[in-house]
């Protein structure tokens, strides 16, 4: 295979006591789509978050297409075209949906009002969030200035996820992305993902649901106790294989297949 | 493994028969009642608006011609610039889900530190202005550095650069104070903002014009800029705010920078209205409170990230109202406290209760 575009090494991150992460390796190739899975705190919220600069490692290091990188915030993980959709979601409740969806990253108005005034361009903004969101089928009618918080949970995932794929142009990183959605919004998800996989921008997909992670992904990062465990190809591997893998119930032979 | 994701694609083929009309965005209304409660969701000075346009009324009818007058009316404006600007100042803090207790501590710094430099050093009075204003700038970003970097409550370190200030303003002046003869005299531009206009009756002062301006300002930034709309993420919820790609520390910081130098605005319409400069003005002890429970009225939520800078206008505006109503109908001062303690905690109740999601 190529290259890995987005690689991490000996990636450390600890908490007080409890080290998240205990150098833990990580490769993602391009145009791929790799899960990661992992039993509830082995860590991956936290590797994923040392990937898009939300939380910033102890030690260790990141590369970018082969060059080494430190993302101090997640902007500037944005400014290289990282795009993550966190477990919390990362949405002001108060916040109308366009609000959200432009966090950070707001269009202004041309001319004059735009760039003396810094006004911002609300109606090209309102038209983008709601073509993004037709995208993924979330919604037919929809107020797209309704606060955050008056929607359902699963509604609020759809929308962090429009955004996300909305705005990935190099990688997309998706932690627990259908968690709160039902069956036909989780379909749609799995949906948009391989349309962005089609686009040719790789994903990173933190899951538990396994008929997913062994229908959607190419590769599979197995994660326990803050490191790496192996990659497993789900065509070669069960469910079960993965399952005992993950929760140390077997070992793997081959460790990093793939 | 072909077996179990097969499996776990069964329960999903009967999805092709599902509706196509999927999740819908449609604020469900439940009459005039969750209508209103929507409106005040969206528009959430609309409360203080409607509380100020009653006591408005209900003092014109009982006071008749003597309330009702374009001279009366625009007294209250007068009567309540400082408190407006200082409530513009606190907006800002409050929507960051902090609290200043140090505004009008700096106000009357600002305000001494025009009237010092310009008389004690000989400073031509437009730099010692710019000399105010800078310093209400400055401290409000040492503010802002211990809230944002060394992660201090805002209560507490408001708590104590009021003091700091406070003392600082003592210290400096001497306890001295610069006549409004003088001022007149020699730095008509301290001054400047209790320049009169009058109008069939109405007597409008610039610092009255300098209040509405700011209030403005700052409703067009909050709301159509891109600025203002981080203003409100961070309040409402700083690590997402982050997370989603807000500077968190860059608009804290600007915020309260921007206090600071409203602050300072606050402190040379402070010396247009009193036509001194005092340090021992009151509104280095009561600014605070006063600022704190015109936002409180408007309708600013003390959690951070609700409510609109016209609320605070609105509440500036009732307090006056009530002051001066009040006071011409005879009544006794301790009425007006007693009213604007009931508004207090009622406005707080309204918010919780806008705050409820409509569900
Ligand atoms: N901000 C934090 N402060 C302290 N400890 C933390 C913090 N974030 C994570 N941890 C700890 O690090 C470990 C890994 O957490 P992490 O969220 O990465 O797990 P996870 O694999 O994403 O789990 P889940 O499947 O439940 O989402 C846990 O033991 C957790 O308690
Ligand atoms: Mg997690």
């Amino acid at each position: 295979m190529t290259e890995p575009m987005l690689k991490g090494r000996g990636l450390t991150k600890r908490y007080g006591k409890v080290t998240a992460l205990d150098r833990c390796d990580f490769d993602l190739y391009p145009g791929e789509i790799l899960a990661v899975i992992g039993d509830n705190g082995a860590g991956k919220s936290t590797l994923i978050k040392a990937l898009s600069g939300a939380v910033i490692p102890d030690e260790g290091e990141i590369l970018l297409d082969g060059k080494p990188v430190t993302f101090a915030s997640p902007i500037e993980a944005r400014g290289y075209g990282i795009e993550t959709v966190y477990q919390t979601l990362a949405m002001s409740p108060a916040l109308s949906i366009v609000d959200n969806m432009f966090m950070g990253r707001e269009i202004r108005k041309k001319g004059m009002m735009g760039s003396l005034l810094r006004q911002l361009d609300k109606a090209e903004m309102e038209r983008v969030a709601r073509e993004k969101l037709n995208d993924l089928g979330l919604t037919t009618v929809q107020n797209i200035n309704q606060a955050v918080e008056t929607l359902s949970g699963g509604q609020r995932q759809g929308v962090a996820v429009a955004r996300a794929a909305a705005f990935g142009s190099k990688v997309i990183i998706l932690d627990e992305p259908t968690a709160a959605l039902g069956v036909k919004e989780s379909r749609k998800v799995l949906e948009l993902i391989q349309d962005v996989r089609a686009r040719g921008i790789p994903i990173v997909l933190i899951s538990h649901n396994m008929p997913h992670v062994f229908e959607l992904a190419d590769r599979i990062h197995v994660h326990r106790l803050g490191k790496r465990l192996c990659v497993i190809d789900p065509k070669a591997h069960t469910m079960n294989d993965a399952v005992a893998y993950m929760t140390g119930a077997k070992e793997p032979e081959e460790v990093r297949a793939a | 493994m072909s077996d179990s994701t097969g499996r776990g694609q069964d329960y999903e083929s009967s999805l092709s028969g599902a509706s196509t009309s999927l999740a819908e965005f449609e604020a469900h209304e439940k009459g005039l009642f969750g209508r209103f409660h929507n409106a005040l969701h969206a528009t959430p000075a609309l409360v203080p608006l409607i509380v100020l346009m009653a006591a408005i009324l209900i003092f014109g009818v009982t006071l008749g011609e003597r309330f009702f007058s374009p001279g009366t009316l625009t007294l209250i404006l007068q009567q309540v610039q400082i408190v407006g600007v200082l409530a513009a100042a606190q907006t800002l803090i409050i929507l960051t889900a902090g609290i200043d207790l140090s505004v009008g501590a700096m106000a009357v710094f600002c305000s001494v530190i025009m009237g010092q430099f310009t008389f004690r050093y000989g400073i031509p009075a437009p730099v010692g202005i710019a000399c105010g204003l800078a310093i209400g700038t400055g401290i409000g970003a040492v503010s802002g550095w211990l809230v944002s970097r060394v992660k201090l409550p805002p209560f507490i370190v408001t708590l104590g650069m009021w003091q700091i200030v406070l003392a600082a303003n003592y210290l400096y002046s001497k306890n001295e104070t610069i006549r409004s003869q003088d001022i007149r005299e020699s730095a008509p531009l301290l001054g400047f903002m209790g320049m009169r206009f009058e109008v069939g009756g109405a007597v409008i002062t610039l610092g009255v014009v300098t209040m509405i301006l700011i209030v403005v300002v700052l409703a067009y930034v909050l709301r159509s800029t891109a600025w203002g709309r981080h203003v409100y993420a961070v309040g409402d919820d700083a690590e997402a705010a982050e997370l989603a790609g807000v500077n968190r520390h860059g608009t804290i910081m600007s915020v309260y920078m921007t206090a600071g130098f409203i602050c300072g605005l606050a402190g040379w319409v402070m010396i247009g209205r009193f036509g001194s400069v005092s340090p021992s003005a009151s509104t280095g002890v009561v600014g605070n409170i006063q600022s704190i429970t015109a936002v409180v009225i408007g309708g600013i939520s003390l959690f951070g990230g609700r409510g609109s800078i016209w609320g605070a206008f609105f509440g500036a505006l009732i307090v006056g109202t009530f002051e001066l109503g009040l006071r011409m109908a005879g009544a006794n001062a301790q009425w007006t406290y007693l009213l604007i303690g009931a508004l207090i905690i009622g406005a707080v109740a309204v918010d919780q209760w806008i705050r409820k999601v409509t569900s």
